[in-house]
C-alpha cells in the first residue's frame, strides 16, 4: 500500500508550551501548520510545571532583565551562552505580557498586576538581596499556560494530529530536513508529513532515570530523532535533580514552597541549608540544594526509620497562605504521602527532573551541527524547549527559567520559520523514508526475545545507579559498560503484541529505543567531563576547571564520539560576566 | 487482589469482555500502578496514562461503576474485585481507550479562549485579586472527561448538549473580568439543548477528581442569562 502523504508549511512535533507557542506565531499569520503530538496537547508535560515563569516585571520589588541575566549566568555555572541568556531575559518581559493577554489566569497582587514569588538563585543588583521574579498562577502555572496556549491555537485553527507518534525525520539528498514519518496510534498506520520547516519540541527525557518527576511520555523522542539524523546532542551530562521530589515517589514539590517561606530540616530538626548556603539558604541553586540533601543523608542525618530523606517544613506558613498559593502541593502531599502539608512536614528526596542539554540551536531555534572546524545550521530543522540546548541553562537551570525557555524560544523559532515560508517543498531522499519505515517495521518481527519492559527497567535502574547526583570515574565506567551491554540487547527485543489499533506496547518499544539513545548521550558525556560544574558533580574532580572545561560537550551517536565547542561569553549588548566562584 | 478488566481489541474481538487478573498490592498503591502491573503481565493491554499525579488528565476510567483518575485513586479505597471499564457512553477504541472526539468538540464549541475587544495594554491587563478569585474552581479543569462521560444528559445527546466540562469552561470565560464577549457567549448557549439539557443530576460534581463543580457553573450561567434578560 502506498504511504499516505500530507503537506504543510511547517511541522511541529510536540504540543507542550514550546510547540504550541511556535504554532501560534505561525497559525496567527495563516500559515499551514501541523502539530503532531503523541498525546492530546493538554496532556503534555508542561501541564505539570508548578512554580512559575521568570520575568523581571518588577511587580513586587525593583528588578531588571540584566539582574535576571546575571543570576542565570551564575546559575549556569558559567557554561550558559551569554548572548542567548541576554536575549531570553530581555524577551521574558514581553513574553509574559503576551501570555497574560492570551488568557493565562495569573495570580494577582492588590494593584491588579501579576503576582511574583521568590525562587531559588534570584537576586537583586547582581548577587544582592533575594528577588521575586517568578510569575505564578498559584502552583499550577504550567497547567494555566498550556491550556491557554492550546485554546489560542484552537482559535487560530492550527491543524492538530493528536495521538500521532513521530518515528524519524526525513531528509533530502543534501541532508536538509523535509518533515517526518509519523504513526497514527489509533489505527497503527504510518503517515508521511512533508514540511518546509520541522520543529522538534518534544520535551525532556527524564524517563531515563528510575525515579523522576517526569511523566511516562518524557522519553526524549526528539533528541533521539536528531541523533539518528546525524545531529549531535550538547551538554547532556548536565541533568538536574530537583531537591524536593516526594520521597520514594518522585512527584515534584515545587521550589515555590521554599519561595513562600518553607525550609528543609534534617533528623535533628536543624535547618541545614544555613550551613551550605549562608545567604540564600533554602533558595540556593537547585544543584547546591540537592547535593546538600544527599550529603546530609550520607552523613547519617536523614529522617525516617531508614534515614533516607529530609523534611520540608511548610505548616508554619499557615493554612490560609497554603490554600491560596500552594493548593496543588497540599493535594499532592495528601494523596501520595498521606501528609497534610498544612499540619506536618513533607518527606522529600532529590528526583531526576530536567535535562539542561539537548539539540544544539542558535537563538532563533535553528538546529546546529558541526561542519569543518565550526558549525552550520541544519537546513529545515528547528528545536525548542527542553529538547533543545541554546544554551541558556548551561550546567544548571534556575527554577522558573524552564517555562521561560520554552516560551521565548518556541516563539523565536516560530518567527524564524515564518521567514522561510516562501521556499518550495523539495524532493525527499527515498533512503531516509525507507530507513524510517524500517525502524517501524522492525517491531513486526515475531518470536521469543527480551521484553521491552525488562530492558527498560534494567536500563533506568542502571542510569540511576551510575549517572546520578555524585559521579566518580569508577561508578561511571562500570555504568557505561553495563549500558552498552543493555543497548546491545536491543536487537533481541521482541513484541508479543503485533496488533494495529492503539497498540501501546509498540509505542513503548519505540520509546525504549529513544530512551537508550538519550541515556547513552548522558553517560558518555558525563564520563568524559573531568571537572565538577553545576549539576555534574565529580568527587574525584571536585573543582570547576575553567581552563580546560569551559566548553560545551557534543555527543554523536556514531561511535559514541565526543566533540566540543566553545562557550559564547560575549552577550549581545552588555559586558561579559566573567566566571567567578559560585557561592550562595 | 482480584481485578476484572474490560478488554477489547477490534482486530480479534466482536465485543468487549471482562478478563480477570491478580495483582499483588502494596501500601500506597494507586489504581494506575495496578494497571501498569497488569500491563507487565500482558503487554497487549492498552490504556492512556502519563503524569501519574493527576494533572495531565489522561487516565480517566470507570472503576466499580464510578469515573475516576487512575493515578490518584488509592487501591485501598476500592472494593474487591476491582472492576475497571472504559468511560461509559463513548465509542471504545481498544480496552480502556475511548474515542473522546465528541467531548473535545463540545469543549471547542464554547469558544474556550479569552476574547478581548479593547486594544491590548503594553503591560498586563489589570485584574483585582477578588476578580481573579472568581476563576478558582474553574481554570483547574484538566479535560479528563470524568464529568461529561458520567452525565446521563450527555449520554443521550452528546452531539447537542455541551456537557458539564464544556459548560464549566464556558463559565470560566464568562467569569473572567478580562473577557469581553459575554453577550456572544450567552447568545451561543441559547436553545433547548446546549445548556438547558442539564437536569442537575450532579454526577459531574461527584466524580470530578479536581473537586470542581460544573453544576454550580451551569447555575451561574443561567443566573447571568436571567439577569441580562431583565
Amino acid at each position: 500500500m502506498a504511504l499516505t502523504k500530507r503537506r504543510f508549511d511547517a511541522l511541529i512535533i510536540g504540543a507542550g508550551g514550546a510547540g504550541l507557542n511556535t504554532a501560534i506565531q505561525l497559525a496567527n499569520t495563516g500559515a499551514r501548520v501541523a502539530v503532531v503530538s503523541k498525546v492530546f496537547p493538554t496532556r503534555s508535560h508542561t501541564v505539570a510545571a508548578q512554580g512559575g515563569v521568570n520575568a523581571a516585571l518588577a511587580n513586587v520589588m525593583p528588578d531588571n532583565w540584566h539582574w535576571h541575566m546575571f543570576d542565570t549566568v551564575k546559575g549556569s555555572d558559567y557554561l550558559g551562552d551569554q548572548d542567548a541568556i541576554e536575549f531570553m531575559c530581555r524577551e521574558a518581559i514581553p513574553t509574559v505580557y503576551e501570555l497574560e493577554h492570551n488568557g493565562v489566569p495569573f495570580s494577582r497582587l492588590d494593584n491588579g498586576k501579576i503576582y511574583q514569588r521568590a525562587f531559588g538563585g534570584q537576586s537583586q543588583n547582581f548577587g544582592g538581596a533575594q528577588a521575586a521574579r517568578t510569575c505564578a498562577a498559584a502552583d499550577r502555572t504550567g497547567h494555566a499556560i498550556l491550556h491557554a496556549l492550546y485554546q489560542q491555537n484552537v482559535r487560530a485553527r492550527t491543524h492538530f494530529f493528536d495521538e500521532y507518534f513521530a518515528i524519524d525525520l526525513i531528509r533530502d539528498d543534501e541532508g536538509a530536513i523535509l518533515g517526518a514519518l509519523v504513526l497514527e496510534i489509533e489505527t497503527g498506520e504510518p503517515l508521511l508529513i512533508e514540511a518546509k520547516s520541522t520543529v522538534l519540541a518534544t520535551g525532556g527525557c527524564g524517563q531515563v532515570f528510575r525515579t523522576t518527576s517526569n511523566a511516562h511520555i518524557n522519553t526524549g523522542d526528539g533528541m533521539a530523532m536528531a541523533l539518528r539524523a546525524g545531529v549531535p546532542l550538547m551538554d547532556m551530562e548536565f541533568f538536574q535533580f530537583h531537591p524536593t521530589g516526594l520521597a520514594g515517589k518522585g512527584m515534584l514539590i515545587t521550589e515555590g514552597v521554599r519561595g513562600e517561606g518553607g525550609y528543609l530540616v534534617n533528623k535533628d530538626g536543624e535547618r541545614f541549608m544555613e550551613r551550605y548556603a549562608p545567604n540564600a539558604k533554602d533558595l540556593a541553586s537547585r544543584d547546591v540544594v540537592s547535593r546538600s540533601i544527599m550529603t546530609e543523608i550520607q552523613e547519617g542525618r536523614g529522617c525516617g526509620p531508614n534515614n533516607d530523606h529530609v523534611l520540608l517544613k511548610v505548616d508554619h506558613l499557615g493554612e490560609a497562605l497554603i490554600n491560596k498559593r500552594l493548593p496543588g502541593i497540599r493535594e499532592t502531599g495528601k494523596i501520595f504521602a498521606g501528609v497534610d502539608a498544612a499540619r506536618e512536614p513533607l518527606p522529600v528526596f532529590p528526583t531526576a527532573h530536567y535535562v539542561m542539554g539537548g539539540i544544539p540551536t542558535d537563538r532563533y531555534g535553528r538546529a546546529l551541527a558541526p561542519e569543518g572546524t565550526g558549525e552550520e545550521v541544519v537546513l529545515g530543522l528547528y528545536a525548542a524547549g527542553e529538547c533543545a540546548c541554546v544554551s541558556v541553562h548551561g550546567a544548571n537551570r534556575l527554577g522558573g527559567n524552564s517555562l521561560l525557555d520554552i516560551l521565548v524560544f518556541g516563539r523565536a523559532a516560530g518567527l524564524n520559520v515564518l521567514e522561510h515560508l516562501e521556499q518550495h517543498h523539495r524532493p525527499m531522499n527515498q533512503a531516509s523514508v525507507d530507513q524510517a519505515m524500517e525502524r517501524l517495521g522492525r517491531w513486526d518481527q515475531k518470536g521469543e526475545g527480551v521484553g521491552v519492559r525488562e530492558l527498560r527497567d534494567e536500563f533506568r535502574k542502571t542510569m540511576e545507579d551510575h549517572a546520578g547526583v555524585f559521579r566518580t570515574e569508577e561508578i561511571m565506567l562500570e555504568g557505561v559498560e553495563k549500558l552498552k551491554s543493555l543497548r546491545d540487547q536491543l536487537p533481541d527485543v521482541r513484541l508479543q503484541d503485533h496488533s494495529k489499533v492503539f497498540n501501546t506496547a509498540r509505542i513503548e518499544a519505540l520509546e525504549l529505543e529513544n530512551l537508550i539513545d538519550c541515556g547513552m548521550a548522558i553517560a558518555f558525556s558525563a564520563l568524559n567531563r573531568k571537572e565538577s560544574r553545576g549539576a555534574h558533580s565529580r568527587p574525584d574532580y571536585p573543582s570547576r576547571d575553567d581552563v580546560n572545561w569551559m566548553r560545551h560537550s557534543l555527543y554523536s551517536r556514531k561511535d559514541d564520539s565526543m566533540d566540543f565547542k566553545p562557550v559564547t561569553t560575549k552577550p549581545l549588548s552588555v559586558e561579559t560576566f566573567p566566571p567567578k566562584e559560585r557561592v550562595y | 487482589m482480584k481485578f476484572l478488566i474490560s478488554r477489547y481489541n477490534p482486530d480479534i474481538d466482536n465485543k468487549p469482555h471482562m478478563q480477570e487478573y491478580e495483582v499483588e498490592v502494596s501500601r500506597g498503591m494507586m489504581l494506575r500502578d495496578a494497571l501498569l502491573d497488569i500491563k507487565r503481565q500482558d503487554e497487549s493491554f492498552s490504556f492512556r496514562h502519563s503524569c501519574g499525579e493527576g494533572v495531565c488528565g489522561s487516565d480517566g476510567v470507570n472503576v466499580n461503576g464510578t469515573n475516576k483518575l487512575a493515578c490518584i485513586t488509592p487501591i485501598s479505597e476500592l472494593k474487591e474485585p476491582i472492576e475497571v471499564r472504559p468511560f461509559p457512553g463513548r465509542p471504545i477504541i481498544r480496552d480502556l481507550v475511548v474515542d473522546m472526539t465528541q467531548f473535545i468538540q463540545q469543549y471547542k464549541s464554547v469558544q474556550p479562549w479569552l476574547v478581548r475587544e479593547d486594544p491590548m495594554p503594553e503591560q498586563e491587563i489589570r485584574q483585582s485579586p477578588e476578580d481573579r478569585d472568581k476563576l478558582d474552581g474553574l481554570y483547574e479543569c484538566i479535560l479528563c472527561g470524568c464529568c461529561s462521560t458520567s452525565c446521563p444528559s450527555f449520554w443521550w445527546n452528546p452531539e447537542k448538549f455541551h456537557g458539564p466540562q464544556a459548560l464549566l469552561t464556558a463559565w470560566r470565560f464568562l467569569a473572567d473580568s478580562r473577557d469581553q464577549a459575554t453577550d456572544t457567549r450567552l447568545d451561543a448557549l441559547e436553545g433547548p439543548y446546549k445548556l438547558f439539557r442539564c437536569h442537575t443530576i450532579m454526577n459531574c460534581v461527584e466524580v470530578c477528581p479536581k473537586g470542581l463543580n460544573p453544576t454550580k457553573a451551569i447555575g451561574n450561567i443561567k443566573n447571568l442569562m436571567l439577569k441580562n434578560a431583565i
